[in-house]
Order: structure tokens, then C-alpha cells, then sequence
């Protein structure tokens, strides 16, 4: 059995529906990620396991138990908070020992566990300092192990690390995945940064408007959207109008809008002259002056249309035809070349027939 | 710093600083200096020198605070307005404490509407309130009679509570209360709520919660209450005069006694330059406990 389980989960705000029929479980030992922009229920949904909110209807079981009864300080969940809320007047030691003094802890066990702890995030010299003696990622630190430091079933993560700045946050991310390996506790992270989302996750649910719009690995979300949504969200990606023309087994051709006819796999549900929006992620396209116009390939001559040098990449938007724009992107792995074309460059592009994903909703 | 930053701050700053040096330091000095004199033969003081053959002779002497030491009854009446004093600012933290919490808690639209209401006593006299004070208390009012029935009907003797130490602590808790509330607003008006949220998602029941987080963080305030409270409260007379009987004098009303009454100047000089030591003393012992959780805090 999942070692949480939401089933059906609705919160309602006034007249906003925040959380709509939510159902998900999450295994012991994952690194779960609740994705979405804001306002899409991720939040909401985190604080109903935390316990700060009821749901209107539906159930939250923790090890099989219904914890709607259940006030946020009798549930074994710990939340980090997104300001860290670390307390001002207790040194790091006080702070992380709190969870286990309120617990009634002895005090020789108390001080064995937040040494281990206070190990754990490589803070030990720290133990008696005060937050505010402390940097960003001191106290995120903190906040992270005085939540884990009574062992919870279950950890929730409030964009932990959104008040970071960028190459700390980079650090962190890669602290937040050992540190679960090694702990072994069940990570539930919200965040809204979707590269954060792929870089530490097991499993992403990507959240909106209250409603779960893809539940999948990481490869999946980013390789295989569900819908033009996730498709967007995720990453870059170009979004082709177009319907299906043909379908042929494990292919299809579909015909995108003001630029012809390319082939593409075949998608559940495909019938001709069925309308939808062909996904393709700008690195899968390839860009050069001439290209080989391959069977397997869509192919397509261009012009550049504005360039974008983001120093270890170019972006490069690419008219195909009248009005239609493909984003692609080349690495810049040539030394002494800042970019590779210039603004109304003839080029030519191409994509394997397996690059993108055809979306019908 | 720039020279006109440094201009315009001794500008702005001499008024202030003239008007303490010639209303608080100077007097002061002059009462200091006054404690060493001999008191007039018809009240006062005495010259502070004479010449004989020429010469200046100083006629100062160390007897009036010898005086102090010697009876026992003037370090006592110390004490007991020491606990006038603590008693009143104790009661103070108890009731506004819950006050000042619910006004922080409330809707923004309401608070200042609660503050007002906590200022408003402040806009009768100060005596008038006090004189009120008496009437309620008195034999003949409601109040008194409505307390007299219930204690009576638990087959006690009915109660005097006007000139009575508790009268004294009622008068000089209602006087001084909007003092304590005002910092402990402003206090807990600060209080980021989301340290409860975690304290209550890190296992802390309510009661934890308050005694673990609000109540230090709350400490700052309490301090600076009780020294608006305390101090004074620590020199009041004009309410022990009311509403207090013959046994609830406090050391205001003795030095006012000393001052106006007997006219001993030197040692009413005494007495007060012992009760502005004793709260420069208590003062500075608050700064450094205050101190010590502004660090922390």
C-alpha cells in the first residue's frame, strides 16, 4: 500500500476552487514534486497534508489512516517552510532539538540526535549560533533538519528554495537529493520552477487550476506532455497547429498549419481530420545551412528570425513559412564562434519523425 | 559623515539637550548638594557656608542619610513601595497581556479603534479618574455594595475597600495599564504567525506554543512595559493620597511629607535621591535584560 494516498481531495475558497478532485498516492521512499504555476492548488494541497486545511470532501491517508481528524501537531509530517520560519530566540541547536522536546524526548537522546543531525547538513561548528548569525542556505539547512530530525513519515517542501539565489540553489538541490537518499523519508516538494522539478523528482505531478494535468517520471513530463499544457509549462517547446491527415500504423502524417505535411508518431485516439498541436522541444530540432532531406525526417528551409545568445546556447527563432515560427537551439561548442547565423540567414531545418508528440487537448 | 548631516543633527538635537540639562541635571545636582545641608531653622535650608575670621566654613554634614540607615522604618516604607510598584505592574502584564494579544490578532479596520478606546481615559484629568475612583470604591457605592452582599452572603464580614492597600493597587493599576498595553501591541503586532504555524507543524500544542514562541518573543515588550509601568509607579503620591489609608503611604508621599509638610528639605533631598538611584539602578538592570533579548531576538 502507498504510504499516502489522496483520493478525490476538493478545497473550496469562497467561490474558488483551489483543489478539484484530487486523487494521487505517493510511495514510501519517494521524492515526489507537486509542479504548477501559482494559484494552480499545489500550496493548498500541501498544507491539507501538513493539516493547516480541511478538505471539503474526499480523504487523506497516511499509512492507511484517514487524517482528516488528525491537528497538524499529532501527524507525522513536518514542513519546511518557504521563509524557512526558523525560530529567532532559540540558537540552531534549540531549534533543531524543538521537535523532540516537544515530543518529550530524554535529554541525553535529544542531544545524540541533533549532533547526528546537525551532521547530516554539515552544520555542526554552527549548533550555537542564532538564525539571523546565519546565510540563506545556513538556515534552509537548519529549517530542513530540525523537520527531519524526529524521523517523520512524511517531509513536505514549500518552494524550499525559492529565496536562494541561483548557484546556491543548484548546491541545495543536489543536497535535497542526497540527503533524502540517505534519510530514506518521503520527500512531498512544491515548487513552481519546473527545472527543480526534473533535476530532483521521482515522480512530478504537474498541477492546474486545481486539477492534476500529468502524473509521470521526469523523462515522461519533459519527453512525453500529456497535453498542450504540460507541453508549455515544461520547458520550452514549439506548439504546431495542425490535424491529422493520415494514420498509418506505428506513424501518422499530419498536415501543420502554413507549412505542409510531416510525419509523426501515431498517438491514441488519432482519426483523420481530428484538429491538434504538434509539441516539439527545441533541442530536437537540427539547424545548419543545407540539410539532407530525409524519408524519417520533417523538413523544412528557413530563415532566421531572431536570435537569442544565452552565452552556453543560441536560440535561434526560425520563420519556416509566412508567420510560422520554429524555436531551435544550438549549443555554442565551437571555440571563437559566439554564434553560428545571424539574423535573415537562409537556413534550412529538420526533425526526425519521433521528435515531437502530436497533442489533441 | 557629511559636515551638514553633522550640523543639522546638533541643530536638531541642543533644544532637547538644553532643556534636560536645565530641568532634569541641574535640579538634580541642586538636590544632590541640598542632601549634605543642614534643614533652615523655619523649614528649608540652611546656609551652605558662614564666614568666620575671613574664612569660608562649609556646614555640610552626612546626618540626613545617616538618618536613613539608622531607622529601619524608612528602608521599609522602600520596600513596600517597591511592591506597590512590582504588585501594580505585575497586575498590568496579567490584563493587558490578553488585551494587547486580541488587538494585535484583530482585523487591521478594528485596531484603531481598540487603541483609541485603551487612550481614551487619557483625555479626562487624571485626578478627576482618580476621585472617581473613590466613589466606586466608597461605602456607599453600587459596586462596594454589590461586593459587600456576595461576601456577606459567604458569611464573611463586609469589607472596606476604599482607603485600603487595595484600593491604592486598583487606582494605580487602572492609571497605568494603556502603558502597558502600547508596547505589548506593538510587540505582538509583530509576531510573524508563520513561526506558530511551524511550532504547531513541529508537534507543539497551543500551550506549548505560546510559552515557546510568543511568550520570549513577546519578552522585549514586557520590559518595556514594565519600566513605563514600574518607575512611575514606584514614585506615585497623589494616589496612596486618595485612595490609600494611613498605612498605605508609599515613598512619594514621604517625600512629599518631608518637602511641603515638615519642611525638611535635606532629607526630602535624601529620600529622592535615593528613589532616583533605586530606579536608575532597576532601569539599567532592565536594559541589560532587555538587551540580552534583543540579542536573541
Amino acid at each position: 500500500m502507498a504510504l499516502l494516498e489522496i483520493r478525490n481531495v476538493v478545497k473550496q475558497f469562497d467561490d474558488f476552487t483551489a483543489v478539484n478532485n484530487v486523487s494521487l498516492s505517493v510511495e514510501a521512499g519517494e521524492f515526489f514534486t507537486l509542479l504548477g504555476p501559482s494559484g494552480c492548488g499545489k500550496t493548498t494541497l500541501l498544507r491539507m497534508l501538513a493539516g493547516f486545511e480541511q478538505p471539503d470532501s474526499g480523504q487523506i491517508l497516511l499509512d492507511g489512516k484517514d487524517m482528516s481528524q488528525v491537528p497538524p501537531e499529532k501527524r507525522p509530517v513536518h514542513t519546511v517552510f518557504q521563509n524557512y520560519a526558523l525560530f529567532p530566540h532559540m540558537t540552531v541547536r534549540e531549534n533543531v532539538a524543538f521537535p523532540l522536546k516537544m515530543a518529550g524526548w530524554a535529554k541525553d537522546k535529544i542531544d545524540a540526535q541533533v549532533d547526528e543531525l546537525l551532521e547530516d547538513v554539515r552544520l555542526t561548528r554552527f549548533g550555537k549560533r542564532y538564525p539571523h548569525e546565519m546565510s540563506g542556505g545556513q538556515r534552509q539547512r537548519v529549517a530542513i533538519a530540525r523537520a527531519l530530525v524526529d524521523r517523520p513519515r512524511l517531509l513536505l517542501l514549500d518552494e524550499p528554495l525559492s529565496a536562494l539565489d541561483a548557484k546556491l540553489r543548484e548546491e541545495m538541490q543536489l543536497e535535497l537529493i542526497n540527503l533524502q537518499k540517505e534519510v530514506g523519508i518521503t520527500f512531498v516538494y512544491v515548487t513552481h520552477d519546473q527545472g527543480e522539478a526534473l533535476a530532483l523528482s521521482h515522480r512530478i505531478a504537474v498541477m492546474s487550476n486545481g486539477q492534476v494535468e500529468q502524473l509521470d517520471i521526469p523523462e515522461n513530463i519533459y519527453g512525453n506532455p500529456k497535453n498542450r499544457f504540460v507541453a508549455d509549462f515544461i520547458g520550452q517547446c514549439n506548439v504546431l497547429e495542425g490535424t491529422v491527415k493520415a494514420v498509418d500504423g506505428d506513424t501518422m502524417t499530419v498536415d501543420i498549419k502554413g507549412c505542409g505535411e510531416v510525419k509523426t508518431l501515431a498517438v491514441a485516439g488519432a482519426a483523420v481530420g481530428k484538429p491538434g498541436w504538434l509539441a516539439l522541444r527545441p533541442e530536437k530540432i537540427k539547424l545548419d545551412k543545407e540539410l539532407p532531406d530525409l524519408p524519417d525526417e520533417a523538413y523544412f528551409k528557413g530563415r532566421i528570425h531572431d536570435c537569442l545568445y544565452l552565452g552556453d546556447v543560441t536560440i535561434y527563432i526560425v520563420e519556416v513559412a509566412d508567420g510560422v515560427l520554429i524555436e531551435t537551439m544550438l549549443p555554442n561548442n565551437i571555440p571563437g564562434v559566439a554564434k553560428f547565423f545571424d539574423d535573415n540567414d537562409e537556413v534550412e531545418v529538420a526533425w526526425r519523425f519521433d521528435a515531437g508528440r502530436f497533442l489533441f487537448e | 559623515m557629511k559636515l551638514q548631516n553633522r550640523l543639522g543633527k546638533y541643530l536638531l538635537s541642543w533644544p532637547p539637550l538644553v532643556y534636560l540639562v536645565l530641568f532634569f541635571l541641574i535640579p538634580t545636582c541642586i538636590m544632590f548638594v541640598a542632601a549634605f545641608r543642614f534643614p533652615g531653622d523655619y523649614g528649608g535650608l540652611a546656609p551652605m557656608y558662614y564666614i568666620e575670621e575671613g574664612r569660608v566654613v562649609w556646614d555640610l554634614t552626612l546626618e540626613n542619610f545617616q538618618r536613613i540607615v539608622e531607622e529601619p522604618i524608612y528602608l521599609e516604607l522602600f520596600l513596600k513601595s517597591a511592591g506597590y510598584a512590582g504588585l501594580t505592574t505585575l497586575v498590568c502584564i496579567l490584563m493587558a497581556y490578553p488585551l494587547a494579544w486580541l488587538i494585535a490578532r484583530s482585523q487591521k479596520k478594528h485596531r484603531d479603534l481598540m487603541l483609541l478606546l485603551v487612550i481614551l481615559p487619557f483625555w479626562s484629568n487624571f485626578l478627576i479618574r482618580i476621585y472617581a475612583w473613590m466613589i466606586i470604591l466608597g461605602p456607599q457605592s453600587a459596586f462596594t455594595k454589590a461586593v459587600n452582599w456576595v461576601w456577606t452572603g459567604m458569611g464573611f464580614e463586609p469589607l472596606q475597600l476604599l482607603f485600603t492597600p487595595f484600593a491604592v493597587i486598583v487606582g494605580m493599576v487602572y492609571v497605568h495599564l494603556p502603558f502597558m498595553v502600547l508596547p505589548l501591541y506593538a510587540n505582538l503586532e509583530k509576531h510573524d504567525m508563520s513561526l506558530l504555524a511551524a511550532a504547531q507543524d513541529l508537534g507543539a500544542n497551543a500551550w506549548q506554543r505560546f510559552w515557546k514562541i510568543t511568550w520570549p518573543l513577546s519578552l522585549p515588550g514586557i520590559f518595556a512595559g514594565s519600566a513605563l509601568v514600574f518607575i512611575p509607579a514606584l514614585g506615585m503620591f497623589a494616589i496612596p493620597d486618595i485612595l490609600g489609608g494611613t498605612d498605605s503611604i508609599m515613598i512619594g508621599n514621604l517625600i512629599k511629607q518631608q518637602i511641603l509638610d515638615t519642611r525638611d528639605w535635606p532629607f526630602g533631598a535624601v529620600l529622592s535621591i535615593m528613589l532616583t538611584a533605586g530606579v536608575l539602578g532597576i532601569a539599567a538592570l532592565g536594559s541589560l535584560v532587555a538587551r540580552g533579548g534583543v540579542k536573541r531576538g
